[in-house]
């Protein structure tokens, strides 16, 4: 006999809404919202516990300030003359790069330019980045791994080698080619990170997961239920692999920016302003090389690629807990 | 039956435990006493989560850390080894008295020999002086479960499950011990196998004058290798007696719902009665007595009031409306002594 | 197999469910590059048929393939050969005429929605045979949305009302849990709903009580019982307890090693088991009653796997009554010893 697990005692915190049953349209509909917003609450609260996931959102919250903030100041307080991050030139400084001031808090780059505005504006585009990445990822890679899991056989044959192809290519260096041979603007370069990681590394993992998934005696419940292949895939197997694929979101989010600042870095990339870009301009001006005397030039944008990369990987660890259900078992 | 008047190995007295827990204290036993002779064969019984392991734990002093002790004396021996420390308790354990872990088939190291993992735990406790000996032991062991000495260098996986469970036990009966605790001890079995095992068992314990305790959810195995019963509810031992006489009438209405809901291929075929109601929560435990919420038998003193101890001969029950001797389940007439 | 094509129990094409040489093999060790040299027997040759309201309970040890024949008669398996004709209401028949007898090989498209709609399966397992992501009002409602029968609306209608069939009640308080929530012996009564819900013909129910415990056990069997009298459904109930299988069936049908051994109704079997399997596995069989004496079974060895099994009686190597002549011929056939007493048995 197997002992039930320990169900949470009744009337506790995770105790269902009660949920009357109407005969309207309507009422279904309030009643699975409710029920979605319970699901919701309690998930929130278990991330909200982990100190880590606090943490992770705190950090991406104040990013997302600073890349709300940008536009506000341009429109406020800085003139595009002086301010703009790509075109200004600091007319009120005598030395470029200056020295961090009251007008510029982080000082000027070698071109006369504000670095606290690059800072700033990067910050959206890196965000866009990120997330389109992610998206593009794991839209193909939860596809991928539930399709070949399912069907096995040739397809899947197919989709696992093209993956360890990809995982054999190494990334960055594939991305550097890709961006010598192309004009890479955010957009694409966000494309190619997806697609790189949606049929690569990831999709294994989704498929192993699924694979997990497909051998569930609910899958034969639902077969047995008349349900086709369709159905079971979209129904049963995807949404039983969103948790995971969420957590490699977070995590591809983290593998976008880092590529970036290193295609930035070498000068690769087709985008106007960016963090990369930042530290490039720091080091074909050799500031790098005078220790810390330009740290100006370089901590702001490398402390925001560590901060930023790290918030997301840490987000994802903290999702882990809520999506896994073997890590959330521990806190009943 | 063997004379229970005398001296008990194994006396519990007033045990309660509890277990912290984030959703507040798990009362998993409470006050429960019995003791034990030698030779004698204790069955407890229950549903899934009513404290049957836990009691064991305490007998064998091998507690989770988040458990406490609330109260109560195990004496072993006349000994008391609740207050003991760690390294007194050693001495106690495995040597006087043993356990076999529920689920303990899959307890086996996977990558020692069996032989070798009983080897080991004869030579923990220095029984044999040598390794020759020890091995010696565990051949004479092995036959003793019926399993051929010539096993002891395979390794677990090439053991069927009947075949690691007779293993285990013949590592509880490593060191000799006085009273052996056997937690769910057939349950994943088919029955031809328990059968045997049981069986086994049962020859081991005569032989060598042992006290058993035998810890099931399945009360047909329980009525037929024990000599006395101990019927365990939300942690509380409710009922407790001879098993001849519990089975042919019981004085508390929880131990007749049990026994009435057991199928059986022996006797006519009668109505199985339907337990309904879940098991309580040991967090929050009715007030009263625990099983009234369940009971046909309930009243407003049931629900206010812990029961009181009835007795009939050698049989008790904590009930205040036991049942008639005349039984409520006709008892299976066929076979007897 | 073909020396001893056995006996169909009489009026096959009666039945609604007829088995007959029912057939089914797993490759051993088979891998990308190997094919697979030997062969699981699961089931291995197994002929009975079931009739409208019928019960019937396949018992044997672990690994005689009791879920595997469940599987085949919902078609979740393929069979390796031997048929399985049903005969159920909307399902056309071969000929097209309603309601004749139709095989499962032949069930496909349209055919198989109305299969899909009469013959249901109960999982052995409450925590694992539902989806955790899903609410019970979702399991439940499945099998009705995947086919398509009633608006929204009406189905909340439909669930609600087997929800209080099968004791969960009220249902409000049920349909928008997610399984988790749920005690077993609950899950279990959902899984029993959601086979209902569609008004089937035939259920084959696996093992649903051997997860539960003593409490909710006898709740479920109670319960099953009731609705299949009340709906007049047909079960196949596998249980490797025999004590649950007087009570659940008819009959019962002892299974060892991919084959049936001995098949009678309930009372006949309990008292007059034929073939030396089925008398050790009733005399093993603990009883609650501490002045019964039981004599211990004779059988010798243990189980083993039907890896390629030779051509002899599946039970020679453990039986105490074997004989030369059991060791030189072919599996015995099934035969009718008594009126409805069928056995598998040189010696009887
Ligand atoms: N380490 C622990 N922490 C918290 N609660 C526990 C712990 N161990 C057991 N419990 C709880 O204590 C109660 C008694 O558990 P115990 O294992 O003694 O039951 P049991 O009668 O052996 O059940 P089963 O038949 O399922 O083995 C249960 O409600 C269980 O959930
Ligand atoms: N998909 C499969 N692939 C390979 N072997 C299988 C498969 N399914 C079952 N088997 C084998 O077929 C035999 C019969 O299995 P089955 O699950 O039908 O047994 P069972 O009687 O239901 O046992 P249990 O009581 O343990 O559930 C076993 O030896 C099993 O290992
Ligand atoms: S004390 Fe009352 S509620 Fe408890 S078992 Fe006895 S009759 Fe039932
Ligand atoms: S045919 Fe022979 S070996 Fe097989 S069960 Fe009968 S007596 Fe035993
Ligand atoms: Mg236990
Ligand atoms: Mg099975």
């Amino acid at each position: 006999m197997i002992t039930p697990p320990n169900f949470p005692p009744p009337g506790s915190a995770s105790d269902p809404p009660v949920v009357e049953v109407g005969h309207s349209r309507l009422r279904l509909l309030i009643a699975r919202t409710r029920l979605a917003l319970h699901s919701f609450r309690a998930g929130w609260s278990i991330f909200m516990e982990s100190r880590i996931g606090v943490l992770s959102l705190v950090i991406i919250g104040v990013f997302a300030i600073m890349a709300v903030a940008h536009p506000i100041l341009m429109l406020t307080i800085w003139d595009a003359e002086t301010y703009d991050p790509v075109t200004g030139y600091a007319f009120d400084q005598v030395d470029q790069p200056s020295a961090p001031s009251w007008r510029h808090p982080l000082g000027t780059d070698p071109l006369g330019r504000d670095v606290l505005s690059q800072l700033l504006w990067s910050t959206r585009s890196e965000f866009v980045l990120g997330i389109t990445a992610a998206l593009v990822t794991v839209a193909i890679a939860t596809t991928v791994g539930a399709v070949s899991a399912y069907y096995g056989g040739l397809v899947d044959v197919f989709f696992m080698r093209l993956a360890d192809l990809i995982i054999a290519l190494p990334g960055i260096s594939l991305l550097i080619v890709l961006s010598a041979l192309f004009k890479l603007n955010l957009f694409y370069l966000a494309l190619v990170i997806g697609i790189l990681g949606g049929f690569g590394g990831t999709a294994i993992i989704l498929k192993s997961q699924a694979l997990s998934i497909k051998v569930k005696p609910y899958i034969e419940a639902a077969r047995v239920a008349g349900g086709g292949h369709f159905h079971i895939i979209f129904v049963h197997i995807i949404p039983n692999l969103l948790p995971l694929s969420l957590l490699y979101m977070m995590f591809t989010v983290t593998s976008a920016i880092f590529a970036e600042a290193v295609l930035s870095f070498l000068g690769l990339l087709d985008l106007r302003m960016s963090w990369g870009i930042m530290i490039h301009t720091a080091n074909t001006g050799g500031y790098l090389m005078g220790g810390t005397r330009y740290w100006w030039l370089v901590v702001p944008a490398g402390a925001s690629i560590t901060l930023l990369c790290s918030a997301f990987y840490l987000g994802g660890r903290a999702l882990d807990e809520v999506v896994n259900p073997r890590l959330r078992r521990r806190h009943d | 039956m063997t004379a229970s008047a005398a001296v008990p190995v194994l006396r519990v007295v007033d045990l309660s435990l509890r277990y912290l827990t984030r959703g507040g204290e798990v009362k998993a036993v409470q006050d429960v006493n019995f003791e034990l002779a030698q030779g004698e064969a204790l069955g407890l019984v229950g549903e899934s989560g009513c404290g049957k392991t836990s009691v064991a734990n305490c007998l064998m002093r091998l507690l989770p850390d988040n458990a406490q002790l609330v109260a109560g004396q195990v004496f072993l021996d006349g000994q008391d080894i609740l207050p003991l420390s760690e390294d007194q308790i050693r001495e106690y354990r495995w040597q006087r008295i043993a356990m076999v872990f529920q689920a303990a088939m899959n307890a086996l190291d996977p990558v020692y020999k069996v032989g070798q993992q009983v080897v080991e735990a004869i030579e923990a406790h220095g029984v044999e002086p040598t390794l020759s000996l020890a091995r010696e032991r565990v051949a004479g062991l092995f036959r003793m479960v019926g399993l051929d000495p010539a096993l002891m260098d395979r390794y677990p996986h090439e053991f069927s499950g009947g075949m690691r469970q007779r293993a285990v036990i013949a590592m509880a009966l490593a060191c000799d011990p006085r009273v052996i605790i056997a937690d769910e001890p057939t349950t994943a079995l088919d029955v031809i196998v328990q059968d045997r095992i049981l069986r086994e068992l049962k020859g081991i314990q005569q032989r060598l004058h042992m006290a058993i305790i035998y810890i099931s959810h399945d009360i047909a195995v329980v009525a037929e290798v024990t000599d006395r019963i101990g019927v365990m509810y939300a942690g509380r031992l409710v009922e407790y007696g001879p098993t001849a006489a519990v089975f042919r009438a019981p004085l508390h209405p929880y131990t007749a719902a049990l026994m009435g809901s057991f199928p059986s291929i022996a006797g006519e075929k009668r109505v199985l009665a339907n337990l309904s109601g879940e098991p309580p929560n040991l967090i929050d435990p009715p007030s009263g007595c625990p099983f009234h919420p369940r009971c046909l038998h309930a009243t407003d003193v049931c629900r206010q009031e812990i029961p009181p101890r009835v007795e009939r001969g050698d049989q008790w029950a904590d009930c205040w409306h036991p049942l008639e001797a005349a039984p409520a389940l006709e008892p299976a007439d066929n076979g007897g002594t | 197999m073909e020396a001893n094509q056995p006996h169909t129990p009489p009026a096959a094409a009666e039945g609604l469910v007829s088995v007959s040489g029912l057939t089914r093999q797993f490759p051993v060790g088979r891998s990308l590059f190997r094919r697979a040299t030997s062969f699981i027997h699961a089931v291995d040759d197994v002929s009975f048929q079931l009739n409208a309201g019928d019960s019937l309970g396949l018992v044997g040890e672990s690994g005689c393939g009791k879920t595997t024949v469940g599987k085949l008669l919902v078609k979740l398996l393929e069979p390796t050969s031997g048929r399985i004709t049903y005969r159920l209401p909307g399902l056309d028949g071969a000929a097209g005429q309603e309601n004749a007898p139709l095989e499962a090989s032949a069930i496909i498209g349209r055919q198989l929605r109305t299969f899909r709609r009469q013959v249901q399966m109960i999982f052995q397992d409450p925590y694992e045979s539902m989806n955790p992501r899903r609410t019970i009002y979702d399991t439940i409602a499945e099998p009705l949305a995947v086919q398509g029968m009633g608006t929204v609306l009406d189905r909340v209608d439909m669930v609600s009302e087997i929800l209080m069939l099968v004791g969960l009640t009220p249902p409000a308080t049920f349909l928008f849990r997610h399984p988790h929530e749920l005690s077993g012996g609950q899950r279990q009564r959902v899984a029993i709903a959601r086979a209902l819900v569609v008004e089937p013909a035939f259920v084959v129910a696996d093992e649903p009580t051997s997860m539960l415990d003593v409490s909710s056990r006898t709740g479920i069997m109670n319960l099953m019982q009731q609705l299949a009298h009340g709906l007049g459904i047909a079960y196949l109930y596998v249980t490797h307890d025999l004590a649950v299988a007087r009570y659940m069936c008819h009959r019962i049908a002892v299974m060892y090693l991919g084959k049936i051994v001995e098949l009678a109704e309930t009372e006949e079997l309990l008292r007059n088991p034929l073939h030396p399997y089925t008398r050790a596995l009733l005399s093993a069989v603990p009883v609650p009653n501490p002045e019964y004496r039981r004599e211990p079974p004779s059988i010798v060895g243990d189980l083993t796997a039907p890896i390629d099994p030779p051509e002899r009686c599946r039970f020679f190597d453990r039986c105490p009554l074997a004989t030369h002549y059991c060791r030189d011929n072919p599996h015995p056939a099934f035969e009718e010893k008594a009126p409805g007493h069928w056995v598998a048995c040189y010696e009887v």
